[in-house]
């Protein structure tokens, strides 16, 4: 059994509650300068030129991508021969997002209790974690911000298997139409397909943690990727809503296998401020 | 691609001067608020009590911004979603504010009220905080401290970029933009 310190993670959340607020990937930075190059419309391309100097500026200055710095969206694979010391792993990830947000100036986006009180925790605690025991002796945390704009305009919906290819293709396409200017486009779209009407969602939002232009494995389901991603740029809503070719920048799509009665349906839609920072302890 | 130039305040002139689709940089003063100071103004207006601010040709901007570093005039500040603002934005219309800033859409009824009572809705872009907060020049709490980073700021800008998403003579960008690219 290998022992690590829950300090030892923690300081390591805190580090990269900064990192992915500040840096963007260099997957995401070079979609959006393929984007720019390509985009047919004036007021689109200036969209997307802004985009590209926001992140130079949030770079070299240390000002955070977005001022919505996100709910804390933590995915550990905890190796089963690890032993952690000192606290839990829930503990040490809460202890981390409260120095990096603190420390970082990030913003303090998390009330405690939704529907009555809606008061601020003041640190952006608690996270969200979702943890797999896998075989091995290292932990694998992959953080990715998540702004409330873009996930105001998610969804999950029980299709029937009859509906297949088309009614999943129509269900994504009809989703982000209607979601249209307001998760800030160009986004970055999640599918999950398959599972429960819980796990869909999450396997949506796993979607987003794939770097940008790395397609699905299996070819069938990375045709269908390219397939949603044309339509959904057909539509021409464009960056920013304003009207053009970039409305989204990839689709991803994950999959879970599923009950005979069901074909579950999730969307997640990231801005294409497509934060995420990941460490191998 | 065309720029106009315009100061903040505005008149009815220039309001109704803008169309749907242009790019304007801003200069002058606006003030922020969002969901809870918008609030707490129309819950003034409902008991007919002064304003902390004067909103005549004002522009508002919706904005949370990152808490500012030390030496920095303000965080991370770009707009948020304006849908939620959607219930309050007629009676602002109707106290005066000419304009607002924010991202996304709006429901008919503050398109009417646009309409109406000679007003704009902007978008800036969503997602270029940093960008942006480098076009605020001044940034100080001028009504309800207690909020943080949803009190009433105001702001000078220069050269603030927006784009005209509803203008005072039904013009939608939305609208207008997609029908144009789509194919």
């Amino acid at each position: 059994m290998r022992e690590l310190a829950a300090s030892t993670i923690s300081e390591h959340v805190a580090e990269m509650c900064q990192e992915a607020n500040l840096y963007l990937g260099d997957d995401v930075f070079r979609v959006l300068q393929n984007s720019y190059e390509q985009e047919e419309s004036p007021t689109g391309k200036e969209v997307l030129r802004q985009l590209i100097e926001n992140v130079e500026i949030a770079k070299n200055e240390q000002i955070p991508i977005c001022q919505d710095t996100g709910f804390a969206v933590f995915f550990v694979e905890l190796g089963q021969e690890v032993h952690l010391t000192g606290g839990t792993l829930e503990e040490a990830i809460n202890a981390g997002v409260k120095k990096g947000y603190t420390e970082g100036y990030l913003r303090k986006s998390i009330v405690d209790d939704p529907l009555y009180d809606r008061k601020n925790t003041g640190d952006n605690t608690p996270a969200v974690i979702y943890t797999d025991i896998v075989p091995g002796d290292k932990v694998k945390i992959f953080f990715a911000p998540k702004g409330g704009g873009s996930e105001n305009m998610s969804t999950v919906k029980m299709l029937k298997p009859a509906d297949g290819e088309e009614g999943l293709i129509d269900f994504v396409v009809e989703h982000v139409r209607a979601a249209g200017p307001n998760p800030c486009p160009p986004i970055v779209v999640g599918v999950g397909i398959g599972g429960t009407f819980d796990r869909v969602a999450v396997g949506a939002k796993k979607a987003l943690l794939r770097p940008l232009g790395q397609s699905h494995p299996d070819q069938r389901y990375a045709e269908l990727e390219q397939k949603i991603l044309n339509k959904i740029n057909d539509l021409g809503v464009g960056p920013q809503g304003f009207g053009g070719r970039t409305f989204a920048l990839d689709v991803h799509i994950e999959t879970y296998p599923s009950h005979i009665a069901s074909m579950a349906a999730a969307v997640n839609i990231n801005c294409h401020a497509s934060r995420h920072s990941e460490r191998v302890l | 691609m065309e720029v106009k130039k315009i100061e903040a305040p505005l008149s009815d002139d220039k309001v109704l001067s803008l169309k749907a689709g242009d790019n304007v940089l801003i200069s002058g003063v606006i003030y922020t608020a969002r969901d809870a100071a918008h609030k707490k103004l129309i819950e003034l207006m409902d008991k007919g009590e002064s304003l902390p601010i004067d909103l005549q040709g004002q522009i508002i901007y919706y904005v949370g911004p990152t808490p500012a570093k030390p030496g920095q005039v303000i965080g991370s500040a770009g707009p948020t979603t304006s849908g939620r603002m959607d219930k309050y934005t007629p009676r602002m219309l109707e106290h005066g504010m000419k304009a607002c800033i924010g991202k996304g859409l709006r429901n008919q009824a503050v398109k009417d009220a646009l309409q109406e009572h000679k007003g704009i809705y902007f978008a800036a872009v969503g997602g270029a905080g940093a960008l942006l907060s480098k076009k605020i020049k001044k940034c100080e709490v001028v009504a309800y401290p207690e909020l943080g980073a949803e009190a009433i700021h105001r702001l000078e800008v220069e050269d603030f970029p927006v784009t005209v998403v509803n203008d005072a003579h039904g013009g939608d960008v939305y609208v207008a933009g997609a029908k144009a690219y789509a194919r």
